[in-house]
């Protein structure tokens, strides 16, 4: 248990930034937060690999996957219009806020499968190989899914999306 | 310093830190030949740095009480878990020496052909599907082993249904306890997650019986049995979606 407490614990700050920026929405990443550790405490005899990290945001990922279907199946999704202003940070309206809120804005307008790729390598540094295994995607998905997420973002950035795929991604299918 | 072209990957290794030192040295160097692709990069470098940078306060706030987790270990140890699970494992096993004797007497063809099969598959996919943490024993990475166990347990040639051509993936099987004995099931999902079980064991009733939909609450599927072995397929779509899939699997079946 001790193990557990000291391998676990430090890694909580980063399951929650993954589940807010993926989930959008506070409450219910802090509760997906929850259930996740509430698991892993309840299985960490059964967890045959020694990467803590991987095996955590593995159990993460896939409950905020059941979160999408059934959210999608409820028809309801929050954007990122309508959550908090203050959702993504504390700071006071300023620019540079002003400026990481609209990059996030942006980030919310992708698939959730190249967003969750995204978020994994290029914020929380998993190796690709671990993103694959978070993902249950070969390695070579989990490139290509990379390169479109970029790609992409740098489209929304530069408002170049066409707004053809915009309307696709509004209907914010699963994965 | 080798000669190896740049891809892709090692443009997103580039951005991502990822490179060992050589290649990284190598990358650069391209990069500095090629303004055009060093500009790529260094928009997905800029992204990075800001996703990190807007994304970091998150990290930074103290966790609610909800998230710590010397409480929710503390919680946990005031279940009687131990205790739920050793009777569960008596029940467990009353049931199983239950089951063994009833199996010795004849039974009836309802309760042993392609309605048990199906109540079984059904049973698996309900048990294993909505299992994130290890829905199989073996995974599909091991396959030949896989197929060597199942196939040696079952005293038959088990063959792996490929379902690709209907979008399904391989994730891997486990062995399954039956009343009727040991049975092999393979879990398949697709892109979306959806997840698929096809159960295979030898059968004492219906050895030989058409191919029938079935279904079991809200799993639903087929069942057949072909020289002797039976086979069902099931998952949570609607059972006709599913027809064409279990035709492939019975072909394929068929061509051991």
């Amino acid at each position: 248990m001790n193990d557990m407490l000291l391998q676990v614990e430090p890694l909580i700050p980063a399951l929650r930034r993954y589940a807010r920026a993926l989930l959008r929405n506070p409450t219910a990443a802090d509760d997906l937060v929850q259930d996740c550790l509430e698991r892993a405490v309840s299985h960490w005899q059964q967890r045959r690999e020694g990467n803590a990290r991987s095996w955590l945001f593995t159990i993460l990922h896939n409950l905020a996957v059941n979160q999408f279907r059934q959210s999608a199946s409820r028809g309801r999704h929050v954007t990122i219009d309508e959550t908090n202003e203050d959702d993504f940070g504390q700071e006071a309206v300023q620019e540079q806020t002003l400026m990481y809120r609209d990059v996030l804005d942006k980030l919310a307008k992708l698939p959730d499968d190249q967003r969750a790729v995204l978020l994994l390598v290029a914020v929380e540094d998993l190796s690709y190989a671990e993103a694959a295994k978070v993902l249950n995607i070969p390695i070579g998905t989990v490139m290509s899914r990379l390169s479109r997420a970029r790609e992409r973002l740098q489209q929304e950035i530069e408002g170049t999306a066409d707004e053809t795929s915009r309307n696709v991604l509004k209907l914010r299918s699963v994965k | 310093m080798s000669h190896r072209p740049i891809t892709e990957d090692d443009l997103h290794g580039y951005v991502d830190q990822l490179l060992e030192p050589e290649r990284r040295t190598e990358v650069a160097a391209y990069l500095d030949a090629h303004p055009d692709v060093a500009r790529r990069v260094a928009t997905f470098s800029g992204q990075r740095d800001l996703l990190r940078s807007a994304l970091a306060p998150i990290a930074d706030e103290p966790l609610p009480p909800e998230l710590n987790l010397s409480r929710i270990i503390e919680a946990r140890k005031q279940r009687p878990t131990r205790l739920r699970w050793a009777v569960a494992a008596m029940l467990l096993l009353s049931v199983g020496s239950l089951g063994g004797w009833i199996a010795r007497g004849s039974m009836l063809a309802s309760s042993s052909g392609l309605a048990a099969l199906a109540q079984e598959a059904a049973d698996s996919f309900n048990v294993y599907a909505p299992d994130r943490v290890r829905p199989v024993e073996v995974r599909a990475s091991d396959g030949a082993q896989l197929v060597q166990w199942l196939s040696n347990r079952m005293h038959q040639a088990i063959r792996v249904p490929d379902l690709t051509t209907a979008g399904y993936r391989l994730m891997g099987g486990r062995l399954i306890a039956t009343s009727h004995g040991p049975a092999a099931m393979f879990m398949y999902d697709d892109d979306r997650g959806d997840r698929l079980v096809v159960l295979t064991r030898p059968m004492t009733a219906d050895q030989n019986a058409p191919m029938t939909p079935q279904s079991n609450g809200e799993v639903a599927g087929f069942a057949w049995a072909d020289g002797g072995m039976g086979y069902s397929l099931v998952g949570r779509s609607a059972a006709e979606s599913l027809r064409p899939i279990a035709n492939e699997v019975r072909k394929q079946a068929r061509t051991i």
